[in-house]
Formats: C-alpha cells, sequence, structure tokens
C-alpha cells in the first residue's frame, strides 16, 4: 500500500517538476528582456536537477545523484558567466 | 521489480510526503516566474522555490536511500550546501546586472542593450570637453 503511494506520488511530482521547466522554458524563449531569459535557464536547471534526483529515488540508484551535482556546479558557472557578460558586455577581461 | 516494495511503510510515506513537498514548492516557484509582472517581482519566485523545494526532495533522498541501503547515506548534503550557498549569489548578481541595464537605458532611451554603450565607449574613447561620458 505504503509502495504504491510512494509509486503514484513520485509520477505527480515528476509531471509537476516537467510543468515547472515547461514555465521556466517559456519565460526563456519569450522573455521581454535578456535577464528574464537567464533566470528562466536558471529555473530550468535547478528544475532538471530536482527531476534527476527524482529518477534517482525512483529507479533506486545512487548514479543519479552524481548527475544532478554535475548540473548543479555547471549550471552555476553558466548562469554567473550569463549575468556578468550583461553587467560587463565580456565574460573574460 | 521495483525498488520500492523492499522499505518499510513509514519511509516510504516519509518519502512521498517530501517529494510531493518539494515539487510542489518548485511548481509554484515556476508559476510566480512565469505570472508576476515585473523582473524585480519575477527574480525572488522561483529562487525561493527552488532552494526550497530542492531541500525536500533532497530530505527525502536522504530518508530514502538511507532506509534501502541500510545505513546512513548524507551525500545530499553537497548538493544542499552548494544550492544554498549558490542561489542566493546568482540572485544579487543577476539583479546586479538588471540594475545596471535599466539605468542604462533610463539614461539613454535608445541604447536598450549594454552592447551599444560599449560600443559607443568604444568610439569615443575619451570624453568631450563638455565631460559628457556615456556611461552613467
Amino acid at each position: 500500500m505504503s509502495a504504491q503511494i510512494l509509486h503514484w506520488s513520485l509520477v505527480a511530482a515528476q509531471l509537476m517538476i516537467t510543468l515547472a521547466m515547461a514555465c521556466a522554458a517559456f519565460r526563456m524563449f519569450r522573455g521581454p528582456r535578456a535577464q528574464d531569459r537567464v533566470l528562466g535557464l536558471d529555473t530550468l536547471y535547478v528544475s532538471g536537477m530536482i527531476l534527476l534526483l527524482l529518477f534517482g529515488i525512483q529507479s533506486g540508484r545512487t548514479l543519479y545523484f552524481e548527475a544532478a551535482l554535475i548540473i548543479g556546479l555547471l549550471g552555476f558557472v553558466g548562469t554567473m558567466a550569463l549575468a556578468k557578460f550583461l553587467m560587463r558586455g565580456e565574460v573574460i577581461e | 521489480m521495483t525498488p520500492q516494495a523492499d522499505i518499510p511503510g513509514w519511509a516510504a510515506l516519509l518519502t512521498a510526503i517530501f517529494v510531493m513537498l518539494g515539487a510542489s514548492l518548485t511548481l509554484v516557484g515556476s508559476l510566480g516566474l512565469l505570472r508576476l509582472r515585473r523582473f524585480y517581482d519575477r527574480v525572488h519566485a522561483p529562487t525561493l522555490g527552488t532552494t526550497l523545494g530542492i531541500g525536500s526532495v533532497l530530505i527525502a533522498s536522504m530518508i530514502y536511500f538511507s532506509v534501502l541501503q541500510q545505513r546512513p547515506v548524507i551525500h545530499e548534503i553537497l548538493i544542499t550546501v552548494f544550492v544554498t550557498l549558490t542561489t542566493p549569489i546568482t540572485l544579487m548578481v543577476l539583479v546586479r546586472a538588471a540594475l545596471f541595464r535599466d539605468e542604462a537605458a533610463a539614461i539613454m532611451p535608445e541604447a536598450n542593450q549594454t552592447k551599444v554603450v560599449r560600443e559607443r565607449e568604444a568610439d569615443e574613447p575619451e570624453a568631450g570637453p563638455d565631460g559628457a561620458s556615456p556611461r552613467p
């Protein structure tokens, strides 16, 4: 019974995270200005991290954890580079 | 087949509660990103929502794998610390960039892009005799 509850809550959570990623992708593609697009990209990769962690819980493997960690590290670097580009006009001065 | 059948009921229920909480918070944050009107309103919703959401999902993952492997599994704390540290830094840097761009657009309404400001600066390396500088 409780295994069924866990299974269906994982499915529902994956659907909700997918909807959240769709909202972020809409803001990334249709954002009125460049900073909205960067914010949409930031939300998109954090939602992708959560989706990978949910896959890890669903499959019972810890393999997905490393992928989520790498997405977090590289996504932070990418967002910082984009924000610095918006601020200064170039990334490496 | 599925590993969910192997863990006791209380752990499955706790994992389900935290997973649903995290997914709901993330969805609320993303809906705020979609629905709010100004950029300075929009920037708050996904940062708060995704930080709390990923914290809840990581708590669920810690409970689930600790019970499944019958030993304390706490390496999810790495992601928790990293996200908690980097999200406010991202917010701060992005809002500073947006403020700079808004100020540049307010001073020179025809220059909506920072690139235009930089190009004009490159065209006129020294300020004129009246000291008019293109940068704010």
